[in-house]
């Protein structure tokens, strides 16, 4: 059974089709790309995976159940996790803070325990803690724990924004353009351990790229999106060699 | 392990300053006036640290804690004056009176955002005075009057170390980075799985209820509760406190309500330049720090070591 299945998904804005038709299918333990041209609607079709906005049609269904209508918060605690373009981490608070928050919606202690210390608190938090730590050495930003997080490097945070994705204890992540702005010796690195990661968490990764390299090079499957409809799909060779894909991406050939 | 025993020591403060003062109030050292300044001081630090929990660490920005607070007053006021019942329990009535109306309010308010968030805020804490104005059961606009003095210095103390303690472990828990989360960046906050409606409406609700608290000990004080004390001005003079201090700095709104207050009694002598001097000292305060005393740190050992030379970096962890 697959494990996101969006059927006939669409959004409109005003008179605007964002997305129209949508449809994606995903199993377990695949590394899936979004590709499309500038405005093809990738983030839009994000959004409406993870609840940020409601599909005017269509249906999504996670892990089997439908989660149209649910909030993020709800999505996410189903095991749905993403990053942004543009980043938004919590940019005042540490680096350690960051991954923590992410946690949270495993955490049992409640008001009264958080409040008198007492009970599951100071187990849980020493464990959140520990956890954490582990997570920031994975992405290579553990001495970097106490640095307010708007002052790190853009590659860390770039990292920074994926481990506290991975912190929510996901089944399928979602990364918005993560090599944006990388240079290409990071995103070589980026490469690796979205790779590395996808085996070592069990995941199953759905990633908007621009830069082609890296969606040649990692993704299992590719879905090409433009003007809001898939209009390919297959292994990268396939994509590579489609002529409605070279035509969206350069244009018409000259007759 | 290390972490009782900063609590215990924290505690032994406590109670060491509350034996000095007290001994001090005791013997005459500290007269009326200035033991009048002690309990309004204690009372404003409950005001500004729920204040803070609600605009600094949660980023909703509120203007309407003086109708929280006449709500803890009169319902406090009520439960002494025409029950009889303990000075606990109208505390703790008014606490409960305030926040639930904090739930109530919080519900449907908390879905706008800054600038219209804080308009609807200060409406409703007029509103709420203007109700009160309104009931004659409650004494209507000539005030509440015969309240017994059950406030003493050691119940502002108490219930002052109390608001602290409370706040400052609701922070530094999960929740409390639920909500700090909710501030920084709401959208990010939703998709990490923090329920961002839940954590402003609660923040909200123990704000309230916290500012409850402080009506209660109040109108306990003054023998009397009078709509004229809670208005918006009062709720300005609060927000005062906590911008001055630092938006999630909770040393900080605890060191600018004692500042504020004796500031403000300091220049009692001087009427007609009384808030002249007030105006321009916060206003100096705010070209040159605009981040408040403290920012959204935390007064502690380790920002000690940073002054005298140390340079090792302050974590959100220690205070």
């Amino acid at each position: 059974m697959a494990l996101l299945k969006a059927t006939k998904l669409s959004k409109v804005f005003g008179g605007l089709k964002a997305v129209s038709n949508f449809e994606v299918t995903i199993e377990k333990g695949e590394l899936i790309g979004l590709i499309g041209p500038n405005g093809a609607g990738k983030t839009t079709a994000f959004n409406l995976l993870t609840g940020v906005y409601e599909p005017s049609t269509g249906e999504i269904e996670f892990d089997g159940k439908s989660i149209v209508g649910l909030k993020p918060y709800q999505i996410t605690q189903r095991g749905l996790a993403r990053t942004f373009q543009n980043i938004r981490l919590f940019a005042e608070l540490s680096v350690l803070d960051n991954v923590k928050i992410a946690y949270h919606f495993h955490v049992k202690y409640g008001i009264l325990e958080s409040v008198l210390r007492i009970g599951r608190y100071h187990k849980e938090e020493a464990e959140i803690e520990k956890k954490a730590i582990e997570l920031l050495q994975i992405f290579q930003l553990a001495d970097k724990k106490d640095e307010i997080a708007k002052n790190l490097p853009y590659g860390d945070q770039r990292r920074l924004e994926i481990a506290r994705a991975l912190a929510a204890q996901p089944k399928l992540l979602l990364l918005d353009e993560p090599a944006a702005g990388m240079n290409p010796q990071e995103t070589q690195q980026l490469m690796k351990m979205i790779q590395w990661i996808k085996k070592e968490f069990d995941l199953t990764i759905l990633l908007i790229e621009h830069d082609m390299s890296l969606v040649m090079n990692v993704c299992e499957r590719i879905y090409v999106l433009e003007y809001g409809s898939i209009i390919a799909q297959g292994i990268p060779e396939e994509i590579k060699n489609n002529p409605r894909v070279i035509e969206a991406y350069l244009g018409e050939e000259v007759e | 392990m290390g972490n009782n025993k900063r609590v215990l020591l924290s505690f032994a403060a406590c109670i060491a300053v509350y034996a000095v003062m007290q001994s001090l109030i005791s013997l005459d050292v500290i007269g009326s006036f200035w033991q009048l300044n002690i309990v309004l001081v204690c009372i404003n630090i409950i005001l500004a640290v729920s204040l803070n929990l609600i605009n600094g660490f949660t980023g909703q920005f509120s203007i309407g804690h003086a109708g929280f607070m006449a709500v803890g007053a009169y319902v406090g006021a009520v439960l002494t004056v025409k029950f009889q019942l303990p000075f606990l329990v109208a505390i703790l009535g008014g606490a409960a009176a305030a926040g639930f109306l904090g739930f109530v309010i919080g519900l449907p308010t908390l879905r706008l955002d800054g600038d219209y968030l804080a308009i609807a805020t200060l409406g409703l804490g007029e509103i709420i005075r203007i109700t009160i104005l309104n009931i004659p059961y409650v004494g209507g606009a000539s005030g509440f009057m015969g309240i017994p003095r059950y406030t003493t210095f050691a119940w502002v103390f108490f219930a002052t170390v109390f608001t602290v303690f409370f706040i400052r472990n609701f922070i530094n828990s999960t929740h409390g980075r639920a909500c700090i989360a909710v501030r920084e960046n709401q959208i990010a906050a939703e998709a990490m799985g923090v329920d961002t409606t839940k954590y402003k409406v609660m923040a909200f609700t123990i704000g309230a209820a916290f500012a409850g608290v402080a009506g209660a000990l109040f109108a306990h004080y003054f023998y009397i509760a009078h709509p004229a004390s809670f208005t918006f001005m009062k709720s300005f003079d609060i927000l005062t406190i906590v911008v001055l201090g630092g938006l999630g700095s909770i040393s900080g709104s605890i060191t600018a309500a004692i500042l504020l207050t004796f500031i403000s009694a300091a220049l009692a002598g001087y009427p007609e330049w009384r808030m002249i001097i007030y105006s321009l000292l916060l206003i100096i305060l705010m070209l040159y720090r605009p981040q408040g005393l403290f920012g959204n740190r935390e007064l502690s050992l380790k920002m000690f070591g940073r002054l005298m030379g140390g340079n090792k970096r302050g974590t959100t962890e220690g205070n």
